[in-house]
């Protein structure tokens, strides 16, 4: 018995069963056929769309880190902050730890994703890709987890209304960013075919590993 | 269910965690690391209903103080007033936008509850080998790990609040040692369904299925 795994075999990451991913038309998705978890996707656009919506992400990283996030006047005294200033406030008022968190999440998680992302995908344009990318594909996965863009602007849009009742405030053009950043970090996850990218890499020594018992294996998953 | 159901763990595959490249280990009990990635490969999440159960009582316990302590100190002219969560959620709702202190209710209040109710239902679910409904079971497990971050939401709003109201003497906002607990349930309660793996839901149905603590 020499039976080896098609190359298109995967176990569900929710509930390890066996199965194959069929040929997928142009924007289809495959789903696990025992617990509906999503599998795989066949991306439909442009394959340099995810390139294109790093660097458009990249900049409006830069550009929502460096800019004022908001401005607020009450009886003539201004003060404002950025993102990072939200953080280091927490730290020098005596919460190093929620400050540090709030940097985490804010700024080193999402500029991270946004940088391995740019380097695998300028250095996925070779062929074949390099192995190391595989390290990065992996660290922007876990990266990915921590960043929460989209929870910090509701909670800056939160923060502003309740301050709102006390003193004037003016959103910066941090905030606009943000907003473009919210946008574009999930375009970018959704354009972006992993899988593809994986099947790409070589394996170290090419082959499938054998499969036993060989039969009952080919599942199709509904699409 | 009919036809195939044959897991990985069934017939000696490991799928890795990162890039789900199915790899047959040497050695099933030391199975190292995938060699495409390099992300270190686990039959399923080491220990994964201890350390599940320790991050959950461990966010429990936070929880109460995270709630009974202020986690904003307003000084205005010299007096000093602290404001819980409710508080802040109070708030909102007494100064007439009731959408976000219904929102902020939500993340801060709800979630955080859901979460450990939730978990504790798979944890007790799973050890006692139940196999009716693991589709909803999976489909919550699904919701606890896409809704867990929103939580943090309050956080921000703090960090936020703190960083731009600093207009001393007149008025100024520091952080409450509730900030901190409250931190402390979000990022348990996420590393906690990291933690659990959803796999264990399903080994109850597979009759042949090694059994993993």
């Amino acid at each position: 018995m020499s039976a080896r795994l098609e190359s298109d075999s995967v176990a569900c990451p929710d509930c390890d069963l066996l199965q194959r991913i069929p040929t997928l038309p142009p924007g289809g998705r495959a789903r696990c056929l025992r617990c509906d978890c999503f599998l795989a996707k066949q991306s439909s656009g442009p394959s340099d769309l995810p390139l294109a919506l790093t660097i458009a992400a990249a900049i409006a990283f830069v550009v929502a880190n460096t800019s004022p996030l908001m401005d607020l006047s009450v009886v003539g005294r201004v003060a404002s902050t950025t993102i990072a200033g939200g953080a280091y406030e927490m730290w020098l008022e005596g919460e190093q730890i929620v400050g540090v968190l709030v940097a985490f999440c804010a700024v080193i998680a999402p500029g991270g994703y946004l940088l391995f992302m740019l380097t695998l995908l300028l250095a996925a344009r070779r062929s074949p890709p390099p192995r190391w990318i595989a390290e990065l594909l992996r660290w922007a996965h876990h990266f990915q987890v921590w960043s929460m863009l989209e929870v910090m602007l509701l909670g800056i849009l939160v923060a502003l209304i309740k301050i709102a009742q006390l003193a004037t405030v003016q959103a910066g053009i941090a905030m606009y960013a943000v907003g473009a950043l919210v946008l574009l970090v999930p375009a970018i996850m959704v354009t972006f075919d992993a899988r593809e990218l994986w099947q790409r890499i070589e394996w170290v020594d090419g082959e499938m590993p054998l499969l036993e018992p060989a039969d009952g294996v080919a599942a199709e998953p509904r699409r | 269910m009919t036809g195939a159901t044959v897991t990985a763990a069934q017939v000696g595959l490991l799928s890795c965690d990162a890039c789900q490249m199915l790899s047959r280990p040497a050695n099933a009990t030391e199975p190292g690391f995938c060699p495409r990635c390099g992300e270190a490969l686990e039959v399923r999440h080491f220990a994964s209903i201890q350390t599940t159960w320790a991050l959950v009582i461990a966010a429990a316990v936070c929880y109460i103080p995270a709630n009974a302590l202020p986690v904003l100190n307003t000084t205005t002219f010299g007096t000093s007033e602290g404001d819980t969560i409710l508080g802040g959620v109070a708030f909102l709702y007494t100064s007439g936008s009731w959408p976000l202190a219904l929102i902020v209710l939500v993340a801060s209040v709800m979630i955080p509850l859901g979460k450990l109710a939730a978990l504790v239902y798979l944890l007790i679910t799973v050890q006692r080998g139940s196999v009716a409904s693991s589709h909803e079971r999976t489909r919550l497990y699904r919701m606890v790990e896409f809704i867990g971050r929103w939580s943090m939401l309050d956080v921000f709003v703090d960090a936020f609040t703190v960083a731009l109201v600093q207009l001393s003497p007149l008025m100024s906002v520091a952080p409450g040692a509730g900030v901190l607990f409250f931190a402390a349930v979000v990022v348990l309660t996420m590393l906690a369904a990291e933690a659990f793996d959803p796999r264990l839901i399903w080994d109850a149905t597979n009759p042949h299925a090694i059994r993993h603590g």
